[in-house]
């Protein structure tokens, strides 16, 4: 009892609240990240293992983007249309040859484009870390810290993306075909829709969606070529979390995870923070494989 | 297995056995060498063959294993003064056989793509927990070590040369391929490729699939817990860096270079891919990013070669 009490006495309300704000923006990156993935899952059953590296990828071409013109809205713009880009070709040459086969070959082949993304970019941009410069550099007080408004800037552009994603699923017609083929690809495909090509824009989309996102963390941590590895496990995490191929959900659990670890990095360091995830994660595969933030199946 | 299969297998077998045998005397120490490694690591991928290949569950969570057998064994030659071949194998294969129960346990109730990411999820766990656990595992450095005497401690021991470090692990790996093919063409066996062949009509027949599945990753464990152990003798120390999932991305890779489901398949996709690696770094220089060609190389296999470069000999390798 006295152990609780001195617990909540020495509890840093501050640093709780800081956490809190923290946990809600890496929440954002990681929904950007964790929606195109689910997209990717839910349309063609596709686990993306090169999510990572697109969202990598997304990052550097913003990198040289701002470089060469000195604009932040024109590198986001160029990085999601660019991999948008790339990544319906790359959906062409390696998945489209997989459809209908087991799925666990197209981990093993988008696996084997997560190897070849990330050393090209360790062989093109060498191992130094660049840096995206924020394109505001405002702060505002937070109890002790002077905290970036740029980092809620990030929040509000996630949140206004996976937005507008949303409308388009919901009101698009594109959207709409896609919503017809994650539910049924045959009788999609016997409506009329053309289902390989969307299954290729809806690919394109979650590439654009994680290099955007590459792009507005970029300023956080500096950009790398393993940058990618440590953001695909969490997404595969949240993806699973919330539910295989259910967008709300994995909306509901990357914020949820995020929360956690940010609020676990008060006690024990960031590196550790990471187990929380992992063992949310085995504790809703246990309990709830279908997913923690959907209707229980009947 | 007619009588006529039976003498060409065992020939083959013979022949194969009788080149590794003679590698090293033949081989400058650079390729004997390089020739041991391939072992190493063909053992890790035909460990893993048993989970993708017999059992139809890709296991993206090897790491975990070869490398608590890789701790295992450090712990056992940095705690005992004199070390001790027998206890760093026995302390590798306790280490892996218990963590490879313990991710068994739970991987076990998900199929599919849920039960590669859960085991890539706990080899990143371990991954963790080797790498901030400073104070045991030496954190990012790792341990070093030296190596032990080869022999019966106590009765007669002589220290490793490379050559008899080359005999220790061709034995160990063909004594662990002729144990992994027994299991497999024993009734056990056949339940795990009757599981990947149709789940629920396994289940429907009466097997307890489950039960089946927990021991095909503990087995797949153990033996990968072993190649962790050879490893660690050979190169004295551990790293978390053989935790981290890219080896189990590397042992998925020979799997499907060489060809799933047939156990040597592993072996030759792990000489492949090494083989590769070496001709691509001396044709172009250390800078050359090898892993680009060779994931291109990989992906064409995927889709043109499902079955592998031994795919062929499949059936026949299985009879």
């Amino acid at each position: 009892m006295a152990a609780i009490l001195s617990f909540f006495a020495d509890f840093p309300i501050e640093l709780f609240f800081i956490q809190t704000l923290n946990g809600i923006v890496t929440g954002m990156i990681l929904a950007l990240i964790a929606s195109g993935l689910t997209l990717i899952f839910g349309i063609m059953d596709v686990v993306n293992f090169a999510h990572g590296e697109l969202f990598m990828l997304g990052a550097y071409v913003g990198v040289i983007v701002l470089s060469t013109t000195g604009s932040f809205w024109l590198a986001l713009l160029l990085a999601a249309l660019l991999v948008g880009i790339f990544g319906a070709a790359m959906q062409i040459v390696t998945l489209r040859p997989l459809l209908g086969r087991d799925p666990l070959t197209t981990i093993l082949a988008t696996f084997g484009m997560s190897l070849i993304l990330q050393n090209y970019a360790l062989w093109q941009f060498g191992p130094v870390a660049r840096k995206i410069n924020e394109p505001y550099t405002g702060h505002f007080n937070l109890f002790y810290l002077e905290y970036p408004w740029y980092r809620l800037m990030i929040a509000g552009l996630s949140a206004a993306i996976i937005g507008g994603f949303w409308l388009f699923l919901k009101h698009g017609k594109f959207g709409i075909w896609i919503r017809a083929t994650m539910q049924d690809r045959v009788m999609a495909q016997a409506m009329g829709i053309p289902v390989p090509l969307v299954h290729t824009v809806a690919f394109a989309i979650g590439a654009a969606m994680a290099a955007a996102s590459g792009v507005l963390f970029g300023p956080l941590v500096g950009v790398n070529h393993t940058m990618g590895l440590d953001w695909v496990l969490k997404a595969f995490i949240v993806v699973v979390v919330g539910g295989m191929g259910n967008l709300g959900g994995s909306i509901a659990a990357a914020i949820f995870i995020s929360l956690l670890e940010a609020y676990a990095s008060i006690w024990v360091s960031p590196a550790q923070a990471v187990i929380v995830s992992f063992v949310v994660l085995i504790f809703t595969l246990l309990f709830r494989p279908t997913g923690l933030f959907v209707p229980t199946p009947k | 297995m007619t009588k006529r299969d039976t003498t060409i297998y065992w020939t083959g077998f013979g022949v194969v056995m009788a080149l590794l045998i003679v590698a090293p005397l033949v081989l400058p120490p650079f390729w004997s060498r390089f020739v041991t490694e391939i072992l190493i690591w063909g053992l890790l991928a035909m460990s893993s063959d048993v989970l993708i290949g017999y059992t139809g569950m890709v296991s993206f969570g090897h790491s975990a294993f070869f490398g608590l057998g890789m701790y295992g064994a450090a712990a056992a030659l940095l705690m005992v003064a004199p070390p001790n071949l027998l206890l760093a194998l026995l302390f590798g294969l306790t280490a892996s056989a218990a963590v490879s129960a313990f991710v068994a346990y739970f991987s076990t109730r998900l199929r599919d793509i849920y039960f590669a990411i859960t085991t890539l999820i706990f080899s990143q766990i371990f991954y963790v927990i080797i790498f901030t656990w400073t104070e045991v595992t030496g954190g990012e450095n790792g341990l070093s070590f030296r190596r032990p005497a080869f022999g019966i401690p106590g009765l007669w021991t002589t220290p490793f040369t490379p050559e008899t470090l080359h005999w220790f692990v061709l034995a160990v790996v063909a004594g662990s391929y002729l144990i992994l093919r027994r299991i497999m063409r024993s009734p056990f066996g056949m339940v795990l490729q009757s599981i990947r062949e149709n789940e629920p009509r396994t289940r429907a027949i009466g097997y307890a699939v489950e039960r089946y599945k927990i021991v095909a990753v503990m087995l797949s464990g153990l033996f990968a817990g072993l190649s962790g152990v050879l490893y660690a003798i050979q190169n004295r120390f551990a790293a978390p860096d053989f935790v981290f999932f890219i080896i189990s991305g590397d042992a998925v890779i020979f799997n499907v270079m060489g060809g799933i489901g047939t156990l040597v398949g592993p072996i030759v996709g792990a000489a492949t891919f090494l083989l590769l690696r070496e001709g691509l770094g001396r044709l172009f220089g250390d800078q050359f990013p090898y892993l680009i060609p060779l994931g291109f190389i990989f992906i064409a296999i995927i889709i043109f070669m499902p079955q592998g470069l031994l795919g062929f000999m499949r059936r026949w390798l299985n009879k």
